[in-house]
């Protein structure tokens, strides 16, 4: 039996406006990573992604605040820690993080070399410079990473090798989790994936055990993880295997998500992109059936006001209120 | 195809920045023809001068070395008139959409600026029809946004909005540099389809840029790869990624994640 080394359930985070306003991003998310495995996060833009990655970390700075739920990580639950030991024990160590365009993040004035004594002066004080130094520089070797990197200034320094400097900085102290937010986004398709080869190589290399992977490209999920998630106006609305997620999926929304994916391969040409029309739901007003049920061309009245149940397709969890073979048909007949 | 109308010729076009042990070529002898009412992709890694290319195309950097010639006459770009003349053929959407507008102007002032631009004397009504009917071919809703200001809009919204403009302007050629690389999945194929759009329906020759292969293939009929300021391949889409001969664009097409086949990370 393999140990879930990430849990968490019935997470809720808010942000706070400036009217008193509470706007939950993440409203009752449940999901557990087995360690060795991979998820991935998928969905649009204002989904609450990167709201769920920062919450993991159990940190919070207003305007986030911490509603419900738990995070527990190899089993201890982390909402029950002090900030001080959170800080200490728990992030770099069980959980690091890579927020969106971390790599403009670096200190323009401070060698690479430096951020690696700024955490090793905090979780491993023994360690002089000089071991610092061979430390960083077996892990950078081992990472394909030239050792000179170390000694350069980030100006100089290209995107796609500041990011990987950065997640090379992140997991030197052999966190068990990864949290990558959208860490090849503002990357070209050649450092894409000298990232993705990085991610993997930790992975191969049992630097990290298991990663968490949020970004809206699919096919880059796909080719990732082992699991997929798709959130949608802070709830999770699918789960499952990465294969039956791109090929298969259930979900109206995933359906359409699915069929933005755009590969240079054949018969891509002249094929008619899914769009979703309008904006995913203002959080400050959520709707109270279906979230998504606006913008669903499946809709039905009762979408909009009913409870909707969470419904099983095999492995696949997901939040409709059809069952699977109602909208397996729909799709069926809107494609002849 | 011979019915093809040649727009935009380009000969061994160069672009040298820097001075003696400086000197850096974006753009080396770089020659391109590009056809009227198709969509043409300019592909290639950062740093490989499409950005540098397009932006000669558009006049807004002298070439060091080249000809550009359009309508098959040698551009002018000397006295203000001549720039006002081939300006208002010419129209660009960048990759940060946030940069493009006046953020002091409400949207409604930024879609009246383009009538004004060309100079038309419209009553009121016909204004704002105008600005309706540009804002309902980018599916957004001009009832809800014209009282708002470009910070209250996402991303999407705003890229959207940017091409508004571009269909209310109506240039003869529209240079898009990564409109995409700032907006999700999503957007990024709504907005593709509105490209297509204006070319079927308004017969706009666009060009691309992008160092997405897949996006070039579905968008594009030619498509140009770059690599250290030259092109090293070009053809129609098709041929280009089913069938490419160069081995750079072999290696672009093998970066892009598919979902159909493996994906080799090389070792």
């Amino acid at each position: 039996m393999s140990t879930n080394i990430l849990e968490v359930s019935g997470l809720k985070t808010y942000y706070k406006t400036r009217l008193k306003e509470k706007v939950f991003a993440v409203d009752g998310v449940d999901f557990e990573l087995e360690e060795g495995k991979t998820l991935g996060i998928a969905g649009e833009s204002g989904c609450g992604k990167s709201t769920l990655a920062l919450s993991l970390m159990g940190f919070y700075f207003p305007p986030l605040h911490y509603g419900s739920g738990s995070i527990r990580i190899s089993g201890s639950d982390i909402m029950k820690l002090s900030k001080e030991q959170l800080r200490s024990k728990v992030s770099g160590r069980e959980i690091a993080y890579i927020p969106q365009a971390a790599m403009n993040a670096l200190n323009p004035t401070l060698r690479i070399i430096r951020f690696i004594e700024d955490i090793m002066k905090e979780h491993r004080p023994e360690l002089s410079k000089k071991q610092v130094w061979e430390l960083a520089a077996e892990r950078f070797k081992t990472l394909n990473l030239p050792e000179k990197v170390l000694r350069s200034y980030p100006n100089e320094l290209s995107g796609g090798m500041k990011q990987r400097t950065v997640i090379a900085i992140s997991t030197i102290l052999n966190p068990k989790v990864l949290i990558a937010d959208e860490p090849t986004s503002a990357l070209d398709v050649t450092s894409q994936k000298a990232v993705i080869k990085l991610l993997k190589d930790l992975l191969d290399k049992k630097y990290i055990r298991s990663l968490v992977f949020i970004t809206h490209e699919l096919p880059l999920l796909y080719h990732v993880t082992d699991e997929i998630m798709v959130m949608y106006a802070g709830e999770i609305v699918e789960r499952g295997a990465a294969e039956q997620m791109i090929f298969d999926p259930v979900h109206p929304y995933t359906k359409k998500l699915m069929g933005s994916i755009l590969v240079p391969e054949e018969g891509m040409k002249g094929q008619k992109l899914a769009a979703i029309p309008g904006a995913p739901p203002n959080l400050k007003q959520v709707p109270p059936g279906c979230r998504f049920a606006e913008r669903c061309s499946y809709a039905q009245g009762e979408c909009k006001t009913g409870k909707v149940p969470i419904r099983a397709n095999g492995s696949n969890r997901y939040r409709c209120l059809f069952d699977t073979e109602t909208l397996k048909e729909w799709y069926a007949n809107e494609q002849s | 195809m011979n019915n093809r109308d040649l727009l935009i010729r380009g000969r061994s076009l160069t672009k040298v920045f820097g001075y003696g042990s400086r000197k850096t070529t974006a753009v080396d002898a770089v020659d391109f023809d590009f056809h009227k009412g198709e969509i043409i992709s300019i592909v290639g890694e950062s740093g490989s001068g499409k950005t540098t290319l397009a932006k000669m195309v558009m006049g807004l950097l002298k070439e060091s070395s080249g000809t550009i010639e359009y309508k098959g006459q040698p551009r002018r770009l000397k006295s203000h008139a001549d720039r006002k003349r081939y300006w208002k053929d010419i129209q660009a959407i960048f990759q940060d959409p946030f940069s493009s507008f006046n953020l002091f102007y409400r949207v409604e002032k930024l879609l009246l600026d383009c009538i004004k631009l060309q100079g038309l004397k419209l009553s009121k009504e016909e204004r704002y029809r105008k600005m309706r009917e540009a804002c309902s071919f980018v599916n957004l809703k001009f009832e809800e946004l014209h009282n708002k200001y470009p910070f209250e809009l996402s991303g999407g919204q705003m890229q959207r909005l940017m091409i508004a403009r571009i269909f209310m302007l109506h240039p003869k050629v529209l240079i898009a540099d990564e409109p995409t690389s700032m907006v999700d999945a999503c957007s990024r194929s709504t907005i593709l389809d509105m490209l297509l759009k204006l070319r079927d329906e308004n017969g706009m020759t666009i060009i691309f840029i992008t160092h997405d292969v897949g996006l070039a293939y579905y968008v594009s009929d030619t498509i140009y790869i770059m690599e250290k300021g030259k092109i090293v391949e070009s053809g129609p889409a098709e041929d280009m990624i089913l069938n490419p001969q160069h081995s750079y664009t072999r290696q672009l097409i093998n970066d892009v994640p598919k979902i159909n086949s493996n994906w080799d990370l090389g070792s």
